[in-house]
């Protein structure tokens, strides 16, 4: 308001007391609420948890969940539609998925079922790390040196299209083992989403910030590291998002083929020695530990891009 | 008023009018050669040390092209830009380097998002090595507290209002004792109000500092209130149709805006502004 006050004297002459206080009002207290900065992010989190609950979007989501399941119970064990006559119903899952003594083998109280989750876990894991560690760099040059990109760009867009499952055969000659091909087709998914992005990432970038780096006296690698990075981060992090969705995709893919552990495996075996419950139990897990993953990283992206958190916060404090 | 930083500051007004620009026959081409768009014609004026000098002209009519051959962001394809007597670019060398004596404050704002307040303040000296850290970010303390501007040292720019980014982006171009201060517009994104604001608290900074400042904007108003010298542009390409010397005394504030001689000034030159701005206006329409 404090402008607006001061534009009805605009004719007068303002004295420099007057400026000043102008300027007292509007760089302090008003534009930021000291209060909620001070805020510690575990009471920043607590704060939008309970504004969470206090809105309708929880009993929504709830809601959903509950048609989903209710669809699923009705169309299976209620009018048993001729298309559903197989598949297995919610209340029969879960029986399994809940039992300490399961029909099938596999429940949340048998060890075995942690294992595929682990091993799962762990493949995806490595094969994004290393997505992520060679990605990035990579996407970072792509975008920032325009020599690089004539070299690297056609080549990397010639293999980008070609499917994860058609480097199957290759991966299995190429590597030893069942782990690694498993590991490699998973990587490589998740490495063109992240180094594409990434790359996006770094052409986003305005090119005033790189002018008023070069302005302010910033060397090159110096603008590098200040503008590119940093600038490129929330393209970074939505490639992050989209590269662990199709590891996981590429990595159910991968296991169903090889691999005698894993969620994948499970899936597979489950459908050819019928034990449809199986199935449907390693998908589910699937789901969750999937959404887990995805929410670990946008976490981190939060964390790291506190200035994008703030901005996007600042109307819902 | 016999202070103990006055000796200083009297220093500063007299012995450091540096900052001073000559530009000489400038000629910029955009595209191939012969075959491109002519945005620069044979453009040649001064820009006197220690004042503010004021490029007024229509839309797209080539006068940021002039600030950017200054800054060293593009190059010019003939004629020659001097600092002080020192080349920045000119036969052989079409192209200046960017550097901390010459910062452009732009039309949109480029304030690093990433970085708070008072990080970007410091960023310059850090990165020039002119300063260690802890003096660096001593002096931004310092500057920004002289702006008015410690409240919001530690926020992020996207947290404080686009009139409030500007002048934290002007302290961040004043902590490298620049030699002449770019502004490329800076105002326009703006609503009148706050400009009025923004004006006053400029010719402040200037008052302080006699920095050198080359100011863009198509507003005439704008121009007179603030410049030393008005040099209004022709459209595409760009050429000094008038330069004018505003010879209404410094210290100015906005009862200047109603007095005569700021009326004579705006009858005598806003025919001109406003025969370019039709030009522009026609040559648009041609376009499309």
């Amino acid at each position: 308001m404090p402008l607006k006050r001061h534009g009805a004297q605009t004719g007068a002459a303002m004295t420099e007391s007057k400026l000043s206080e102008i300027r007292g009002i509007d760089s302090g207290q008003e534009l930021i609420d000291e209060g909620t900065r001070s805020m510690t992010s575990w009471a920043l989190a607590m704060h939008r948890t309970s504004l969470w609950l206090q809105s309708p979007r929880p009993y929504l989501m709830l809601i959903g969940f509950a048609c989903f399941i209710g669809f699923w119970y009705l169309a299976v064990e209620v009018w048993k539609l001729p298309r559903f006559a197989e598949m297995p119903g919610p209340t029969q899952v879960l029986t399994e998925w809940l039992s300490r003594d399961p029909v099938y083998g596999l429940s949340i109280f048998v060890p075995e079922y942690y294992l595929h989750i682990w091993v799962s876990t762990r493949r995806i894991a490595i094969a994004f790390f290393l997505a992520t560690g060679i990605g990035v760099p990579l996407g970072l040059f792509l975008g920032w040196s325009p020599r690089f990109k004539q070299y690297v760009f056609p080549v990397f867009e010639l293999m980008r299209p070609i499917p994860p499952l058609a480097w199957v055969p290759l991966a299995i000659v190429m590597f030893r083992g069942s782990e690694t091909p498993v590991i490699f087709l998973t990587f490589l998914a998740s490495f063109y989403a992240t180094a594409l992005n990434t790359m996006l990432g770094v052409e986003s970038i305005d090119a005033s910030y790189i002018r008023a780096a070069s302005c302010l006296g910033a060397k090159r690698w110096q603008v590098f590291r200040h503008i590119i990075v940093p600038g490129a981060l929330p393209f970074i992090f939505t490639g992050l998002q989209i590269s662990v969705g199709v590891a996981w995709f590429s990595l159910v893919a991968g296991e169903m083929v090889s691999g005698q552990y894993g969620l994948g495996s499970v899936i597979n075996t489950s459908y050819t020695m019928v034990r449809y419950p199986m199935i449907i139990i390693g998908m589910v897990t699937l789901g969750i530990v999937g959404y887990i993953t995805s929410a670990a990283i946008r976490l981190l992206g939060d964390y790291m891009m506190q200035w994008r958190t703030r901005e996007l916060a600042l109307g819902e404090r | 008023m016999e202070t103990g930083n006055a000796p200083s500051q009297r220093d500063r007004s007299t012995i450091a009018r540096k900052g001073g620009v000559r530009i000489i026959d400038a000629v910029k081409m955009y595209g191939a050669q012969g075959a491109g768009v002519l945005a620069v014609d044979h453009c040649t004026f001064d820009v006197p040390a220690g004042e503010i000098t004021v490029v007024v002209g229509p839309s797209g009519c080539g006068k940021t092209t002039l600030l950017n051959a200054i800054a060293g962001f593009h190059s010019l394809s003939s004629g020659s830009i001097y600092l002080d007597d020192e080349m920045l670019c000119g036969p052989g060398k079409l192209k200046a380097e960017p550097g901390p004596d010459r910062i452009v404050v732009f039309q949109n704002g480029a304030l690093f998002p990433w970085k708070t307040n008072i990080d970007n303040v410091a960023f310059g000296p850090i990165m020039q090595g002119s300063m260690s850290r802890s003096e660096a970010y001593e002096k931004a303390q310092s500057m920004m507290a002289d702006a008015g501007l410690r409240g919001i040292a530690d926020s992020y720019p996207g947290e404080i209002s686009s009139g409030v980014r500007r002048r934290v982006e002007i302290v961040r171009a004043l902590m490298n004792d620049p030699k002449i201060l770019l502004l490329d517009e800076p105002y326009r994104a703006l609503d009148s109000l706050t400009k009025s604001v923004m004006h006053e608290a400029l010719l402040e900074i200037f008052y302080k500092n006699r920095v050198t400042i080359f100011f863009i904007t198509h507003d005439l108003e704008e121009a007179i209130f603030l410049g030393h010298r008005v040099v209004i542009m022709t459209t595409r390409p760009c050429r000094p149709k008038k330069i004018l010397d505003i010879d209404i005394p410094h210290p100015r504030d906005y009862s200047v805006l109603t007095t005569k001689r700021f009326r004579a000034f705006m009858e005598e030159t806003s025919a001109a502004v406003h025969e370019e701005a039709i030009k522009a206006f026609d040559a648009g329409e041609k376009e499309r």
